[in-house]
């Protein structure tokens, strides 16, 4: 019985969560482009690589831009957040071990106490979104079911993860949950709050084309 | 959530009279019909990427005055059009009321909060788009509706009639001749270097800039027309009241005065918001990436004046300066770096305010703001104590003059300063180079 939901999970459910992502976020980012290009040509007419890749190079630059300068607090947390969010999973030796044994594949991993610290700080920053949308007047005011929803589907494995990795309850019944939550992750990537994730870059080259190239000035 | 939050409903004829003529299927319908024809991909992507990590709250004056979660920028989108994409425009006529005094009254499209957005979301645009569906509906604020009324009857801002303005013209002519007795204020002479282009207000009830202008051209020595012709006025505030098919019409009939005059290109008078107009909305609404006929503002022109040895100074302005960055030509076009030479050329002493350049405060006035009118004062002056802040702050330090190349920044901050009882006098480029320049060709005193 585990072990044929274990292989579920780990299989067919796994292609399937990595289908959407890349197919999904492939779909997304095609369809908003022709739909670009078919409505927004008055705007996308001025994009140059140039404009973006500067432009991104400031933002991705903590207390590079204003908007950083200007909330320090969230700067730091959202960096630590999605460094290690991005990070951990990729080089986690765990999940290396699965893409050496089922394709062969391999690259250098975190050390497991390193990963599991990663781990932490993608919760303990979690929690802190999670306080601010509760206490922080302004953030509650625009709050709502998406942006919790985004949240838990993002904490989702990373909890699971470290109960499983310490053993914290039934190990096995963790390791389905976390695989489960991990596939949420791959499959809602593409889809609303998290497609910031994808879309995030290209609502920034524009951007950074309408204020360099329209406007004549910085937009950090 | 945000109806029973939003508590300061404010009593407007033109608002309430659009209101009443409203229902749920004529609201659905035009808010569908904006949302499909008229946006694209930028709209669905703000909407869907937002991640309401409320960090753009600070760059908006409203929130820094208030500090009231419902004015950060984010927070007008989720009070107006986010709520009609989410509902597919399933909303009641009251709601869009909420709608419009926030898209009109409450964000002055200045973007600051841009610089704030790690995902670059453009808070401006979508207040914009919601104004266009509330033109659309018929729910404009009285004042604002006005003006755009007279842009559509007579091609100018202020139902300023054909013979009038080219009498206004004349009557400076002949103002000009105890001081200047050969300066013309040439009328539809074909070929030359520059038409000179002002806003609607000029003729009506600030003439004495277009004197100032035409003694600055005349010292000058330039090769200059105004137009006679409806075209003449380069203001529009069918821009900001989401009337875009008047915006495209306003510009063409601009860009054609120009051309039938074959002139080589076209300078604006001392205007935010008309600047935005030719280089950003109405070029783009009729085609052209950027524009038919060269453009320059007034702070490129004079710089190219001084830089040139065409205009100099008998004396600077005396005592301590600060500047305002009008948001149209500072963050909108880049022009930090001239208004900052023409500043240092024309007056003694400098101090900035801070923030200042393309991350400067909005005078509040701007994106139609001001020409909503009375009912809507107090919102500005409520709305910016976070310029009055700065302003105190210059005036601390020692600055009298504050410096405003626009005439919007000029009637928001003229009110500001009544408002806030801070005693400041504030003056055009213009104001400070007539009053101060080497009149070579003036009458002996
Ligand atoms: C790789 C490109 C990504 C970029 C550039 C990016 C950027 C951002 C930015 C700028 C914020 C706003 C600041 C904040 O509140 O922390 C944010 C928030 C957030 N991101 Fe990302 N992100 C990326 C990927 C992801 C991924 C892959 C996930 C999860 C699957 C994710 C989950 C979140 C969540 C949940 C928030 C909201 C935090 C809150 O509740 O305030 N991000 N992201
Ligand atoms: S800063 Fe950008 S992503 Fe964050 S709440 Fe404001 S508009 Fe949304
Ligand atoms: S007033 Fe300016 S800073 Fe405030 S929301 Fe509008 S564009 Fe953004």
């Amino acid at each position: 019985m585990y072990h044929s939901i274990y292989d579920l999970v780990t299989g067919p459910l796994t292609w399937l969560g990595f289908g959407v992502l890349v197919l999904g976020g492939l779909f997304r980012m095609v369809s908003l482009y022709s739909l670009a290009k078919k409505k927004d040509a008055s705007s996308i007419a001025y994009n140059k690589a140039k404009y973006g890749i500067r432009s991104i190079l400031h933002w991705i630059t903590p207390f590079g831009t204003l908007g950083w300068k200007e909330n320090p607090v969230i700067t730091v947390v959202t960096f630590v957040f999605h460094i290690c969010l991005l990070a951990t999973p990729i080089f986690l030796g765990a999940h290396i071990d699965l893409w050496d044994l089922n394709f062969g594949v391999s690259w250098p991993a975190l050390p497991d106490h390193v990963a599991d610290i990663m781990t932490v700080l993608v919760i303990a920053a979690g929690c802190f979104f999670a306080y601010r949308r509760v206490v922080d007047k302004t953030v509650a005011f625009v709050t709502t079911w998406k942006d919790w929803f985004a949240l838990c589907v993002t904490m989702g494995p990373f909890i699971t993860g470290f109960l499983a990795y310490h053993q914290i309850f039934n190990y096995q019944f963790m390791i389905v949950l976390h695989v489960i939550t991990g596939i949420a992750w791959l499959l809602f990537i593409p889809f609303g709050r998290l497609s910031h994730a994808i879309l995030g870059w290209y609502s920034r080259v524009y951007i950074a084309s309408e204020f360099q190239g329209v406007r004549h000035a910085k937009d950090w | 959530m945000y109806n029973e939050i939003f508590d300061r409903k404010i009593e407007d004829v033109g608002l309430q009279t659009g209101i009443d003529r409203l229902t749920p299927e004529k609201i659905e319908k035009t808010v569908k019909q904006v949302l499909e024809g008229e946006t694209g991909a930028k709209l669905k992507v703000y909407h869907d990427t937002c991640v309401r990590c409320g960090m753009c709250a600070k760059a908006c004056h409203f929130y820094q005055s208030h500090l009231e979660p419902s004015y950060s920028p984010v927070a007008k989108i989720h009070q107006s059009i986010g709520v009609l994409i989410e509902k597919d425009g399933k909303v009641g006529p009251d709601f869009i009321y909420q709608c419009a005094q926030i898209a009109y009254t409450e964000c002055n499209l200045c973007r600051r909060c841009v610089h704030y957005c790690p995902l670059g979301i453009d808070t401006a645009y979508m207040m914009s788009t919601m104004r266009r569906i509330c033109h659309k509906l018929g729910v404009t604020p009285q004042y604002i509706q006005d003006t755009a009324h007279s842009h559509s009857a007579t091609m100018n801002q202020m139902w300023v009639k054909d013979d009038e303005w080219v009498d206004s013209l004349l009557w400076q002519e002949e103002e000009a001749r105890d001081e200047f007795p050969d300066m013309r204020i040439p009328l539809d002479v074909d070929g030359v270097d520059f038409l000179y282009s002002v806003i609607g207000p000029e003729p009506k009830f600030r003439t004495h800039l277009i004197y100032q202008a035409a003694a600055i051209f005349h010292e000058a020595g330039a090769n200059w027309t105004m137009p006679s012709e409806p075209g003449w006025d380069n203001s529009d505030m069918a821009m900001f009241s989401g009337d875009f098919e008047m915006m495209g019409r306003l510009k063409r009939a601009h860009f054609e005065c120009a051309q039938k005059l074959h002139v080589k290109r076209i300078v604006m008078g001392e205007c935010g918001h008309a600047f935005r107009s030719i280089y950003d909305q109405g070029n783009r609404w009729l085609g052209w990436k950027d524009y038919p006929v060269e453009v320059v503002h007034s702070v490129e022109f004079f710089t190219e004046l001084f830089k040139a040895g065409k205009i100099k100074m008998k004396a600077k302005h005396p005592g301590i300066a600060t500047i305002q960055d009008p948001c149209n030509i500072i963050r909108g076009r880049g022009l930090y770096d001239h208004l900052r030479f023409l500043a240092h050329e024309v007056c003694e002493e400098i101090v900035e305010m801070a923030p200042n350049g393309e991350h400067n405060y909005c005078c509040a006035a701007g994106g139609g703001i001001i020409n909503c009118g009375p009912p809507f004062k107090n919102v500005r002056m409520s709305g910016n104590k976070a310029k009055a802040d700065q302003l105190k702050a210059a005036y601390d330090k020692g600055a009298r003059t504050i410096l405003a190349p626009c005439h919007n920044c000029h009637g928001g901050l003229e009110d500001i300063i009544h408002h806030y009882g801070i005693d400041m006098e504030i003056k055009f480029l213009g104001d400070i180079i007539y009053a101060n320049m080497v009149k070579t060709k003036a009458v002996e005193e």
